[in-house]
């Protein structure tokens, strides 16, 4: 199964963990993710969310606001994919990446093209 | 004797003994517990069509399967478009045949199911619940009953959890050695959580039921899993309380609490099984949770040889649990054993901490232990606030007579 993994970052606690070692730990997990041949490419990190911008529209009206959608104390910080057979392996992955020690990340299998289920 | 009857008792046999094992069997194959147990219905539908006919086959458990199987390969071949990759489907069928060719022997993979069912990524509440259903194949309306929720949410709820083993990939297998102890736990605390409801909801119609077949699962259990000591400990555990029911009510019906028991009521059978289990635990390897529960069951049982519940062992026990769990019960249900052993006011000092735990605010044992306590005390006054407490919390019309018993000889004395 395809599990996009969505990391949310306590942005204070990040800011605060020694900056050297857990860009070196990150580098190791994207490693052990690309040899395990369950990882994509596509994962990304984001900006903090004091760049985000938010925009709705409602009764024709569009209203941008600054700042992220929700303002909570973990914030969306960047996603990356998972193809594995089930819901405890994605878990394994998660508890593996560093971010999951600033945070929490969110498993949510992807919709997929029906029969290509693994 | 007509072909009919045995028919309509052979789909009846089969369901009672093998409904678990043929959910299972199909339900860890596509992942797809519900999925399962709609093509498991369509083939006893089937069945008691065609049995009055042709007669019951030499082996109804293997023809429902083949025929339950066939109903799974038709329900995924109309999920399935033709983007779904032929191959797949086909190599499923295959896999469907052959297993069908096997013939008799039905591997069993109830314990896979079980595991699923009590996968950390299932609410909770709900864990209990699923495998009541789909190993036993209780109803919605008969689980709701013993778990004091409506049906129709019940019945909901079952039906969402059932979705998401197959939506969030929930593994159907028994987890890997270093996932295993906390796993079980899960399995385990789900069997007994159906238990506790059977035994704690003794007023409540039809929920005697649901701690036999806690009881029947907490066997399944072990013989599946025969090394391991938890699950031997939860059986004993299980049959330690089972054996004290009859002496639980008085011929009138009132609420007999267990120091007050007559211990010529409880099965010796019973308490002779979970002895034996017991040991076979702690011979087996490391002390959990339920084999200490159960020791100090055992120890209450004591008190039909000597007369007396071994209560410093009850304590020495408590303080195990306690390091292991440190849960806010087990300090209460230590003071209570400490206050047999060192009188009321140690017990009292001893639950001091628990004042500022919210959770005790609606736990109805905590006041009415601290009723008692106090009563024991002298602080009447204190003592009835904290009994009124417990009547308010109570929903056993048994129990809250008890206390209400116990409120009114307060204010005699």
């Amino acid at each position: 199964m395809r599990y996009m993994m969505l990391i949310h970052h306590d942005e204070a606690a990040l800011a605060a963990a020694p900056q050297k070692e857990l860009w070196a730990e990150y580098g190791a997990f994207n490693e052990a993710l690309s040899k395990a041949g369950v990882g994509m490419a596509s994962g990304e990190r984001l900006q903090p969310s004091s760049a985000a911008t938010t925009v709705r529209q409602a009764n024709g009206k569009t209203e941008v606001l600054d700042g992220p959608y929700a303002d909570t104390k973990e914030q969306f910080a960047g996603y990356f994919f998972v193809t594995v057979p089930d819901l405890d392996e994605a878990i394994a992955w998660a508890k593996r990446c560093p971010s999951s020690k600033y945070g929490a990340i969110e498993i949510r299998p992807a919709f997929e093209a029906q029969g290509n289920r693994k | 004797v007509s072909h009919a009857d045995e028919a309509g008792r052979a789909a009846d046999r089969v369901a009672r003994e093998s409904y678990g094992r043929l959910v299972a069997f199909l339900a860890v194959r596509t992942r797809d517990v519900a999925g399962a147990e709609d093509a498991l219905s369509e083939a006893f539908a089937e069945a008691l069509r065609i049995w009055p006919v042709d007669g019951v086959p030499e082996n109804p458990d293997a023809w429902l399967l083949t025929v339950a199987r066939r109903r799974q390969t038709d329900a995924l071949r109309r999920r399935h478009t033709q983007r779904a990759g032929e191959e797949h489907l086909t190599r499923m069928a295959d896999e469907l045949e052959a297993a069908a060719r096997e013939g008799e022997i039905i591997p069993d993979r109830r314990l896979a199911l079980m595991f699923a069912c009590a996968h950390p990524a299932i609410e909770r509440g709900m864990r209990a619940p699923l495998i009541l259903q789909t190993i036993l194949r209780l109803t919605a309306e008969e689980i709701a009953a013993a778990f004091l929720i409506p049906p129709a949410t019940m019945g909901k709820r079952l039906v969402r959890a059932k979705m998401r083993t197959r939506v969030a990939g929930i593994p159907f297998r028994i987890p890997e050695q270093e996932e295993l102890p906390e796993r079980l736990q899960a399995v385990l605390d789900a069997i007994y959580a159906a238990y506790s409801k059977g035994w704690n909801e003794v007023g409540e119609a039809g929920v005697p039921e649901i701690a036999d077949e806690a009881i029947w699962l907490g066997r399944l259990i072990v013989s599946l899993m025969p090394e391991e000591p938890e699950a031997k400990g939860m059986l004993a555990l299980m049959l330690y309380a089972e054996a004290r029911r009859a002496a639980r009510r008085d011929a009138t019906g009132a609420y007999v609490p267990l120091e007050e028991q007559d211990a010529t009521l409880w099965d010796e059978s019973q308490i002779a099984l979970a002895e034996s289990l017991l040991r076979e635990a702690s011979r087996a390897g490391p002390t959990g949770r339920h084999q200490l529960e159960a020791a100090i069951q055992s120890a209450h049982t004591a008190r039909r040889l000597t007369g007396r519940s071994n209560w410093p062992v009850v304590v020495q026990l408590y303080d195990h649990l306690l390091a292991l769990t440190g849960s806010p019960v087990v300090v209460l249900n230590r003071a209570v054993a400490l206050a047999e052993v060192e009188g009321p006011e140690a017990a009292l000092a001893a639950i001091e901490p628990l004042v500022a735990d919210t959770r005790m605010l609606t736990y109805q044992p905590y006041w009415a232990a601290k009723g008692h306590l106090l009563a024991r005390t002298g602080a009447d006054a204190d003592a009835a606030e904290a009994y009124r407490v417990a009547i308010g919390l109570t929903s056993d019309e048994a129990v809250r007579a008890y206390l209400r018993g116990k409120l009114a000889s307060l204010h005699q004395g």
